[in-house]
């Protein structure tokens, strides 16, 4: 009876393409929002992945990556002793302004690395050498400063600014992921950040850290707080911290989730009410099955493959546009899109629970169906 | 009046006392009203009377696909009303076929599916039951538009793939609910003579819904139910007369 059920399904042309239409939308809009708000998220995690480094220390009230909150310097030596830590080095991470030449003032992220080993400098240069921020005044950009600070034209290898009315000149461009402030960031020493920003007593903003080969990192991460009293967080931890402090402080998640749920109920309405309606249209003939000797249990079967064919192509067809959608606008990382395995799951599971409550009220109906209304 | 013809044959329905009624307290309307009938293997039956006395009320329960209140129905001596609802789903599937007066083809499927759906119900693969199928409809007189769909075919045509369907699972009572009302004279005769080769079979009967006189003389009997109640039993003479 399945031939039966599909081809029934197929040959209503009006209400398949109806059908398909709404879970396709439903499928579309969970989908790209979904991936929108994830995108988000990894924007707003983006300082802590573009270093990709699997410790960070710092003040144990840290809420997320972009508050810091200094330590002392002798946080770097306290954190190379403890056991079972291949390397620690400083990062300095604080706010400045770059003028440029035309007087132009813009705000930026001051990245420091440590000097000997670059701990933390990001992995694609698009322009330059990275390894020459080791020259004099020498600083690296990352391509969204050289967007936000004027374009390629204005501001490229070789242009010469002013942090805090010292010399900074640009030795190359990196490609890291935009965050989700999309302030500049500009990288340089560990030491020459220092002389970039105002005194203060404590000025060691993070401590970059790795375990040894074998050792888990998540033991590592125990000692160091129970070691040195700081706060320290596995690269993956820190960004759940970050991106809970986001969603908690900013209203995303719910904005965001409205609308998911938005497409979820629209789809289960539009689904659910044309499929009640396929079957209300086909009653006779649903009738005239069970007059034949149908089963309600056969009759079942044949409404949850129809259901779960509609929506199942609408899954496909939803993604595939959701996909065409996040390939066209977010290709060249200007805006956030994260289609991930997960989403994807997770949105198969709401179509299946489209698709079932759909099928379902359709079958509470064919129960209920006395077979005699084919003689009526 | 005797509502219980004396007939030789082995009865294929046998109806005691059925009272069925629709609604509750005040709006209760009482359609049969104790009902005795048998008809017998062998026979057509004609079930005639006026709109609204309890016809497809009676048909509906001789199928099984309609509760009644009281009494017992006995089908190819099998006590139907005594069967859990599953287990006469799958009696009427075994040993019934049904016409309508509107066909009730699925318009997705093409003749020979129309034709071959008893069967897949019934667990048939698709292909022997397809294959039988399109012998029905060759017996009909449809075997070239096999492939046809419902819309691409006359009314006429489309009440054949409807008799084929009913006869596919070679059912041993054949119900029947105005076959020809749909259709013009010509063809509602075509119909007929089809249903009483079928009658005609020793093993089988057909029991026939019509308000549609021109079709009496098909019939080996005729029963009339008005207001719930069977009034007259008569045998159909060769010459068509009653």
């Amino acid at each position: 009876m399945n031939y039966v059920a599909l081809k029934m399904l197929f040959g209503d042309r009006a209400k398949y393409l109806m059908l398909l239409c709404g879970l396709t939308f439903a499928v579309m809009l969970i989908v790209q929002q979904g991936s929108i708000f994830w995108g988000l998220m990894m924007w707003s995690q983006a300082n802590i992945s573009n270093l990709n480094v699997p410790i960070w220390v710092t003040d144990p009230g840290i809420a997320q990556v972009d508050e810091v909150k200094p330590i002392a310097s002798t946080g770097v030596d306290r954190v190379r002793s403890v056991d079972g830590v291949e390397w620690a080095v400083p990062l300095y991470k604080g706010l400045l302004r770059a003028r440029l030449a035309d007087g132009d003032y813009h705000q930026i992220t001051l990245t420091g690395l440590e000097s000997a080993t670059l701990i933390g400098r990001p992995a694609q240069i698009l322009e330059g050498r990275f390894e020459d921020i080791l020259q004099p005044d020498a600083v690296v950009l990352d391509q969204w400063a050289v967007e936000r600070m004027g374009g390629p034209t204005v501001v490229k290898v070789g242009t010469i600014f002013e942090l805090n009315d010292k010399l900074a000149r640009v030795v190359a461009i990196a490609k890291t992921q935009k965050s989700f402030t999309n302030i500049p960031v500009v990288y340089t020493t560990y030491e020459r950040a220092m002389r970039y920003v105002p005194r203060e007593r404590r000025i060691l903003s993070y401590v970059l850290a790795k375990a040894k080969d074998g050792v888990p990192v998540e033991d590592v991460v125990q000692r160091i707080r129970a070691q040195t009293g700081l706060g320290a967080f596995t690269e993956e931890e820190f960004g759940w911290k970050t991106i809970m402090w986001v969603l908690k402080n900013t209203g995303i998640g719910i904005n965001f989730g409205t609308t998911i749920l938005l497409g979820f109920i629209v789809g289960m309405a539009i689904a659910g009410q044309t499929f009640y309606l396929f079957t209300v249209e086909n009653l006779r003939q649903f009738g005239a099955l069970k007059a034949m000797g149908a089963s309600t249990f056969t009759l079942a079967r044949m409404i949850l493959l129809q259901a779960f064919t509609v929506g199942l192509t609408g899954y496909g067809v939803g993604i595939g546009l959701a996909t065409v959608f996040g390939f066209l606008t977010a290709s060249g990382g200007n805006l956030p899109f994260a289609e991930t395995w997960q989403l994807l799951l997770m949105v198969l599971a709401a179509l299946l629970a489209i698709c079932t409550f759909s099928a379902l009220i359709s079958i509470i109906k064919l129960a209920r169906l006395e077979p005699a209304i084919v003689f009526r | 009046m005797n509502t219980m013809d004396n007939h030789s044959q082995s009865a294929a329905v046998r109806a005691r006392g059925i009272v069925k009624s629709f609604g509750t307290g005040d709006t209760q309307v009482t359609v049969l009203k104790g009902i005795d009938l048998d008809i017998y293997l062998g026979e057509l039956l004609l079930l005639v009377g006026e709109s609204g006395g309890g016809k497809t009320t009676l048909l509906s329960a001789i199928a099984g696909i309609l509760d009644i209140d009281a009494g017992d129905i006995d089908v190819l001596g099998v006590p139907l009303s005594a069967l859990p609802a599953g287990r006469r789903t799958q009696f009427r599937g075994q040993t019934m076929g049904f016409i309508y007066q509107q066909f009730n083809l699925l318009p997705a499927l093409t003749a020979a599916e129309n034709v071959a759906v008893p069967l897949l119900i019934q667990g048939i693969g698709r292909a022997e039951a397809l294959r039988r199928a399109r012998i029905l409809l060759d017996r009909v007189g449809l075997g070239e538009r096999a492939e046809f769909l419902p819309k691409n075919l006359s009314g006429g045509q489309q009440q054949r793939v409807a008799i084929a369907r009913a006869l596919v699972n070679e059912p041993r009572l054949l119900i029947c609910d105005e076959p020809t009302a749909a259709l013009d004279g010509p063809n509602g005769q075509k119909i007929m003579e089809l249903l009483r080769d079928v009658g005609r079979s020793p093993d089988r009967c057909v029991i026939v819904v019509t308000h549609d006189s021109r079709i009496f003389h098909f019939g080996d009997r005729m029963a009339n139910l008005t207001d719930g109640r069977i009034v007259g039993i008569e045998r159909i003479g060769q010459e068509g007369t009653v």
